[in-house]
This record gives C-alpha cells, sequence and structure tokens, in this order.
C-alpha cells in the first residue's frame, strides 16, 4: 500500500461522510423545528383515505402498512399485466421484423420506430384522455361477445365464481411438479438409451387430465358471472357482478406493453441475429429436421442473447410502471408516496420506504440475472 | 397448347396465369377501395359472409396464380421474393394491404379533410375531423409555457444562436480542427449556460452562479499562457481568486442596481415552460449526466476498494429506483437535507436530479466499452509508461467510447424522452401543457389534438437523434 494509492480512496471516503454528515444534521434541524420525530411507527396508524381499486380489502380503518401493501399489489398487477402482453407483442413483432416479406419487415419496424421515440407518460396520456375517453357509455355499450362491455367507466368481464378453489390449484401444482419430473426421466432416457419421448404431449395431457380429476372427483366447480347493466340513478349507469377493469388500469397496461414492446422486439431480433448461419447449416448437415434445428440449436444459442437484455426490460416496465401517479392509477406510488405522503407529512420515510421497495426488487432481480448469466454462459476452452 | 392446372403455376403458361392473377388481384383492390374510400359494397347481391372475405379469396387466388419461381420478369420476381413467397406471406400481405386501405379514408378525414384549421375560439371547430386551431392558438404555450409574450424573442434568440454555434464545428477548417474537441466540451457549454442564465433567466438570482463561470472563463484563457509545470497550482488557486474577488471586491450585483448595467426583466423558472423547457432541461442534463458516468465507470473498474464499492453503490442505488421518486425525492424529501435559509431553485433540483439518475445509466453503458476492450490495450499502455490518467485519455478512452455511441445515444434519448416527468415538480414541459390546455373550459374536448401533436413533435426529435447516432456510429466505425 502506497500513498499514492490511499490518498484518493481517503478523500472520497471523508468528501461521502461530510455530504452525509451534512443532509443528516440539517435533517436533525429542520424535524426538530418542525416538531416531527424520525420512526416508522406511523405505519400502524389508522390511514383514512380510500383507495379506488384495490385487490385486498381495504378501507380507510386500515393501516398505513395495509395502504403500502395495496399499493405494491397494484404496482405487481399491472406489471404482472404488462410483463405478460409486452412478451407476447415484443416477440411476434421481433420474428416480424426477421420476415422476408417486405410489407410485414416494414410494418413491424413502423411500429417498433413510432411507439419507443414516443415518451411512454405521453403514450399513457393518449390512451388515459384521448383514445379511452372516445368509448361509450355504460348504458350504450355494444356487448362484445354478449359478454364483454367496453365502455368509458372501464372493461366489464364475467367473472368465474369457484367453489373450493383450493383443490384446483393444488392439482395444477401437482400437474407442474409431474411434468418437471417427466422431463428430468425423459432427458435421462434420452442421454442413456437415446430414445425420445413425447414430453410435450404428456405435459398437455397432465395439465388437462389434472385439473380435470379435480372437477370430477374432488368436488371442484366453477360458474361464469356475466355483468348486468344496473341503474344507480336517473342518469348513471354501472354494470353489477363480474370483473370491473378501471380504465386507469387498460390504459397504463396498454401503453406500457405496447412501449416495452417495441424494446422487446428489438431484443429478440438481435438475439435470432445473433446466431451465426454456419450454425444452422451445420445442424442441418447432420440430418436434422428443421424444427430440431430450430429447437435444438437455433433457440437455445438466440435465448442466452434474448434473456438478459429481456429481463432488463422487464425490470424497466416495472419501473415505469409508478408513472401510474400521473393518470391516477393506485399504485405503490400514488397511495403511498402520494396520499400518505401528504397525510402524514413524513417526507423521509416515506419516500425512502418506496425506493427501497423498488430497490430491493430491481436488485433482487439482477443477482438473479447475474448468477443465470454465469450459468448460461458459454464455456469456452 | 399446355393444359392449364390453376393448381400449380408453372412456366410454361406463364402469361395466362399472370394475366389471371393479376386480373384477381387487382379486383381484390378495388373491391376494398371502393369500400373504404366510397362506401360502396358493390359484391351486395352476394351472402354477407362472402361478400365481407370475398376480396380477400379473390387476392389470395391470384397471389397463388402469380407465384411463379424464375419467371423471367423483373418486376413480377421481386413481388414474389419480397411479398409471395409462400401461401402464409402472400395472406399476411394481403391483410396489411388491405388494412392500410381501410385505415386511409378515416385517417385521412381527421387529419385534413374534414379538420378545422382557422379560427381562434372553439366554435370554429364544428367539422368532426381534428381541430387544428387548438394547436394554433395554444401553439405558443406549448412552445414557451406561461413565459411573457414580450421576452419570448430572447428564447428564440438564445436558441438560434446556440444552433448556430453548435453547428459551427462543421463549417471548421483544418486549421481550427483540433480545437473543436475543447469547444465543445469546455466553450460551448459555458456559453449555453450564459446565454440560459443571464438571458432566458435574467434577473439577479444566478449571479453567484455566473461569477463562478465568469472566473472559470477567464482563468482557462490566461491558463493558455502559463508554463506547463505550474499548471497544476494555477488551476487550483486562481479560479476561487476570482471567483472571490467578483463576489466581493467588484460588487458586481450593485452595478446592476445602480442602473449602469441594465439587466433584463427576471422571469422565474415556475413561467418556464413547453417545448422550450424540454430542450434545456434535456441539453443540461445531458451535459452533466456524461462526464458524471464517465468517472463513475472509472471508479467502478477501479483496483481502490473504497472507491469502487461507492461507485457500485451509487450506480445500483439509481438504476434501481423508478425517476419518478427521484423527482418526488427532490421536491418533498431533498428540502429536509438543506440548511432552512438555503433554497435551490425547482428547476436546478430537477436538473441535478435527473443528471444523477441518468449518470448511473451512462456508467453503465461505458463500462461495457470499457470491458470489450482487449486487456492487450491496457498492457500496451501501461508497457509505454503511462500513467492511470494518460493510459485512459490517450488509449482507452477513445477505443471505449467509440464502441459505446449506440448505448449513450440510448441512455440520451431516454432522457429526452423522461422530460415530461417533471410535471411531478409542478415544472410543465410540453406535455404538462397538453394537460393544462386540456382543462381549460373553453377549450374542452380536445385531448386527441394535443396528444397526436406532442407525438409528433417527440417523435421528429427522437427519431433524429436516433439517426444521427446512427450516422455518427458508422462515420467513427474502426475495423478491428
Amino acid at each position: 500500500m502506497n500513498f499514492k494509492k490511499i490518498l484518493p480512496q481517503l478523500l472520497t471516503l471523508v468528501v461521502v461522510i461530510l455530504v452525509f454528515g451534512f443532509f443528516s444534521y440539517n435533517a436533525q434541524v429542520n424535524m426538530e423545528n418542525r416538531g416531527i420525530t424520525f420512526g416508522y411507527g406511523f405505519l400502524s396508524q389508522e390511514s383514512s383515505f380510500d383507495v379506488q381499486f384495490s385487490l385486498i380489502e381495504y378501507d380507510g380503518s386500515h393501516s398505513y402498512f395495509r395502504a403500502y401493501l395495496v399499493g405494491l399489489l397494484n404496482t405487481i398487477l399491472v406489471s404482472v399485466i404488462g410483463i405478460i402482453f409486452a412478451t407476447i407483442i415484443g416477440v411476434i413483432v421481433g420474428i416480424a421484423r426477421l420476415s422476408n416479406n417486405y410489407l410485414i419487415e416494414r410494418t413491424a419496424a413502423i411500429y417498433v420506430e413510432f411507439f419507443r421515440n414516443i415518451p411512454l407518460l405521453l403514450q399513457i396520456f393518449f390512451w388515459y384522455f384521448a383514445a379511452l375517453r372516445a368509448l361509450p357509455l355504460p348504458e350504450k355499450a355494444e356487448p362484445m361477445f354478449g359478454v364483454f362491455f367496453l365502455t368509458i367507466k372501464g372493461f366489464f368481464i364475467p367473472a368465474f365464481v369457484w367453489n373450493n378453489l383450493d383443490i384446483f390449484i393444488y392439482s395444477i401444482i401437482a400437474a407442474i411438479i409431474a411434468i418437471v419430473f417427466v422431463k428430468i426421466y425423459a432427458k435421462k432416457k434420452q442421454e442413456n438409451q437415446g430414445i425420445q419421448t413425447p414430453v410435450l404431449l404428456i405435459s398437455i395431457g397432465l395439465l388437462i387430465i389434472l385439473p380435470l380429476l379435480s372437477f370430477l372427483l374432488g368436488g371442484v366447480n366453477a360458474s361464469i358471472e356475466i355483468p348486468v347493466i344496473e341503474q344507480l340513478s336517473q342518469t348513471s349507469f354501472t354494470y353489477k357482478g363480474g370483473l370491473k377493469l378501471p380504465p386507469e388500469l387498460i390504459s397504463l397496461a396498454l401503453a406500457l406493453s405496447l412501449y416495452t414492446a417495441t424494446f422487446i422486439a428489438e431484443c429478440v431480433r438481435a438475439g435470432v441475429q445473433g446466431v451465426s448461419k454456419g450454425q444452422k447449416e451445420a445442424a442441418a448437415s447432420i440430418g436434422l429436421t428443421p424444427n430440431q434445428v430450430l429447437k435444438l440449436v437455433v433457440m437455445p444459442q438466440a435465448l442466452r442473447i434474448i434473456i438478459p437484455p429481456t429481463t432488463n426490460q422487464y425490470l424497466n416496465l416495472t419501473k415505469n410502471s409508478s408513472l401510474a401517479a400521473a393518470i391516477a392509477y393506485p399504485d405503490l406510488v400514488l397511495v403511498f408516496a402520494g396520499t400518505a405522503l401528504m397525510q402524514t407529512g413524513r417526507a423521509i420515510e416515506i419516500v425512502s420506504i418506496t425506493m427501497l421497495t423498488y430497490l430491493t426488487l430491481s436488485i433482487t432481480i439482477s443477482i438473479f440475472m447475474n448468477w443465470y448469466n454465469k450459468k448460461i454462459a458459454i464455456k469456452e476452452k | 397448347m399446355n393444359k392449364l392446372n390453376f393448381l400449380t403455376p408453372d412456366k410454361n403458361n406463364l402469361y395466362s396465369y399472370l394475366y389471371s392473377g393479376i386480373t384477381l388481384f387487382s379486383l381484390s383492390i378495388l373491391l376494398v377501395f371502393m369500400n373504404s374510400f366510397f362506401s360502396l359494397d358493390l359484391t351486395s347481391f352476394l351472402p354477407g359472409t362472402i361478400s365481407y372475405f370475398l376480396p380477400l379469396i379473390l387476392g389470395f387466388i391470384g397471389l397463388h396464380l402469380i407465384r411463379i419461381e424464375y419467371s423471367g420478369i423483373k418486376i413480377l420476381d421481386i413481388i414474389n421474393k419480397n411479398i409471395n413467397t409462400n401461401k402464409f406471406n402472400a395472406l399476411l400481405s394481403l391483410l396489411i394491404i388491405f388494412a392500410v386501405i381501410k385505415s386511409l379514408p378515416p385517417l385521412l378525414s381527421w387529419f385534413i379533410i374534414d379538420a378545422n384549421f382557422a379560427g381562434d375560439s372553439k366554435d370554429a371547430c364544428s367539422g368532426s375531423g381534428a381541430c387544428w386551431a387548438y394547436i394554433k392558438t395554444w401553439f405558443n404555450r406549448f412552445m414557451y409555457g406561461m413565459y411573457p409574450n414580450a421576452e419570448q424573442w430572447r428564447i428564440n434568440l438564445s436558441f438560434i444562436a446556440l444552433a448556430f454555434l453548435g453547428v459551427i464545428g462543421f463549417f471548421a477548417t483544418e486549421k481550427f480542427k483540433k480545437y473543436l474537441t475543447l469547444y465543445y466540451v469546455v466553450v460551448y457549454p459555458i456559453i449555453a449556460f450564459l446565454f440560459i442564465f443571464f438571458f432566458i433567466s435574467g434577473g439577479p438570482i444566478f449571479f453567484d452562479f455566473s461569477y463562478g463561470i465568469i472566473a472559470a472563463v477567464i482563468s482557462i484563457i490566461i491558463g493558455f499562457f502559463i508554463p506547463s509545470k505550474f499548471k497544476m497550482y494555477y488551476f487550483l488557486i486562481i479560479p476561487i481568486t476570482i471567483y472571490i474577488l467578483l463576489k466581493y471586491v467588484f460588487f458586481y450585483e450593485e452595478l446592476i442596481e445602480l442602473g449602469k448595467i441594465q439587466a433584463f426583466e427576471w422571469v422565474e423558472t415556475g413561467a418556464w415552460g413547453g417545448l422550450s423547457l424540454t430542450f434545456i432541461v434535456s441539453f443540461f442534463c445531458l451535459i452533466f449526466c456524461f462526464p458524471v458516468g464517465l468517472f463513475l465507470s472509472l471508479g467502478r473498474r477501479s483496483d481502490l476498494p473504497i472507491i469502487k464499492y461507492i461507485s457500485i453503490g451509487f450506480i445500483e442505488f439509481w438504476r434501481g429506483v423508478p425517476l419518478i421518486t427521484v423527482l418526488f425525492m427532490s421536491s418533498v424529501m431533498f428540502p429536509m437535507f438543506l440548511p432552512e435559509d438555503m433554497f435551490i431553485d425547482k428547476l436546478v433540483r430537477v436538473i441535478i436530479a435527473i443528471s444523477l439518475f441518468e449518470a448511473a445509466y451512462v456508467a453503465e453503458v461505458i463500462r461495457g466499452g470499457l470491458q470489450a476492450l482487449p486487456r492487450g490495450q491496457y498492457d500496451a499502455a501501461k508497457s509505454l509508461g503511462m500513467g492511470y490518467w494518460k493510459m485512459h485519455i490517450f488509449v482507452i478512452l477513445p477505443q471505449a467510447l467509440k464502441l459505446v455511441i449506440p448505448g449513450i445515444a440510448n441512455t440520451f434519448l431516454a432522457l429526452v424522452k423522461d422530460t415530461p416527468l417533471i410535471f411531478v415538480v409542478g415544472l410543465l414541459e410540453i406535455v404538462g401543457m397538453l394537460n393544462l390546455a386540456k382543462t381549460n373550459p373553453e377549450w374542452l374536448g380536445f385531448a386527441m389534438e394535443g396528444y397526436v401533436f406532442a407525438s409528433i413533435v417527440f417523435f421528429i426529435i427522437c427519431y433524429a437523434m436516433s439517426k444521427y447516432s446512427y450516422n455518427l456510429e458508422q462515420k467513427y466505425k474502426t475495423e478491428r
């Protein structure tokens, strides 16, 4: 250790400590002046505000912590919906961009260029304030397929009413576990004896048969509840029964998935293009069928390129879902860093909790990604 | 005469297939065209479903008939190769063509034919199309926000001057080319600062800041004449001295107050807005985030453990949180961390917050470039006896930055697209102004026009940026 190495480190450390010290000293003085004591005790107090849309039971008599959970669950809900649709659209568009059909390739390219060059916030506003506002009022809505109602007050869809839902879920979990075992067995069999097992067929069979058995033997039954129009007052109508997706959720999910899909499409394109032509030709020359070439040679290599940036995009989508605050979708930022902060005035505690939540989420995923990257990295000799 | 087998078109009866195929194909296009432009259903005598799918069926058969490989007709071969390789592709091509024809009339009528261009109140817009009069009336606000009308020439002049000074590099002669980097990295940003703080903002609020800039400019100019041996000490002492002199000896502020120097009317940053604010915020964040990101990336790859871990912590922190919470922090939490009498302007706080946020992303991009360089480059530079800074400035960074041009451009694009988020702290750039105009009781119901307008503006800016970065990438591409 020489002087030249220690000095800059020491300087940096001193500066960082000084900055933090300055901030925390000021914070202390400020809070004393305003008569606030630092602490997270307020989380158990009664929140006394309402949230429009909540996955768990919640009203003003619940605690602030419950409000935090409501916001977190709403964030997770919109992120999961967004991720599912963004993946579907992204993969389709990414493959379309590789098409040898000029029209398809151009259409996909225009879509990508257009949607990714417009700020996400603008897109959210567009869907929420312009596009969805053009929908009909509940009493004038035309049903789609007789059961879906697309109205200005939200999207009303039929809901399932379950008896013994838990048994049904167990049966699906059992099916998934069975599939994993079948896969391991099939792989072993192929490695030892060179015999292929139709894993896909068996999996689909398991996924159908086990839940079906739960219906027949486990006493599970489901009925469908269709939304029915109901008059609230002279001019106000709504739908009763079924599920209601609020317009905030729809426009947010729509904007997030259309925006993120453009980035996922580019990842997919880069991944498939990243597999060299020689690989395909080599695979074809040892007699693999086109399907096998895709499944055994191209996809494993392409996925290695596609998955890390795509996970990054998922993470971005989750973080971007915080823009929900702009259209009053009750996500974590709006419920907790918005309403709860206004009510309690505890800026430091609440902003720090909100940031820590997002931070935990992204660091967990990035640790997982690093592990995954190491696992799938090509081991070069 | 060969027998015609319509299931497998071949080359022998090329023209029979070609003519019948083209006839069917154009018939299908004609049907859709008439239907969408003149709402005429030429096949209304057929039952509903068949009439609905008839164009698709006709076009499909038509494309099938002209799918003849190596026909020897150039245009036909090009068509077959690009949109008509097999049945599935033909179907998709047809669907796309039909969709375009179908969507043209409503789009045209909304954008142009039924749209209102003239007028300056809501009553002028009676048609079913877009109300461009709305955009026209509010255009000033969308561009300049609440900036006073009489003072807007200041913004215009600054932007024109800055744009002019920005493109000056393209016309530089060989003799001045070597100073271009210095110009763009040091001189240009400083001129931009001066313009924005003296000209656009005006008033005395940024004087402290301007002393700093003037001190830096003067000391850099003098710096050229100082022997390199003393440069290190010089740059430590002189700027601070000039700063203190300016602030406490020359009493610049008092000169202005006494009316000896006429200052511009002060416009507070809360009144700035519209597209010009978008430009100002993204411009400053762009200038700040790049050097910070560069140092962070070097810090992250440093051998010194404390610097390394501080950099990692800093980068991962900013990358892990959404920008909106960072802005929340800068607006509600950050004032708690400052002494009570200290006040930092809203716009400055936002610029700092966005810059730090984007710097973390820039750092990761640059780190990618640094890692992509082969070890040999580092070893070669070291073996020539270069120190850490010399090695990075002359060998590593020029190559690494060249590699990461696309990544950096993407980050900058993201930055521009993130600027609308400053609505969180109450600054209204173009999207914020749109939302404000939308709620004006005299102009209710024109949200769509506003968002379409803003989308087009942002699309032009971002698309131009991405194309420029592509050109830059091609220009600096070197064979390795």
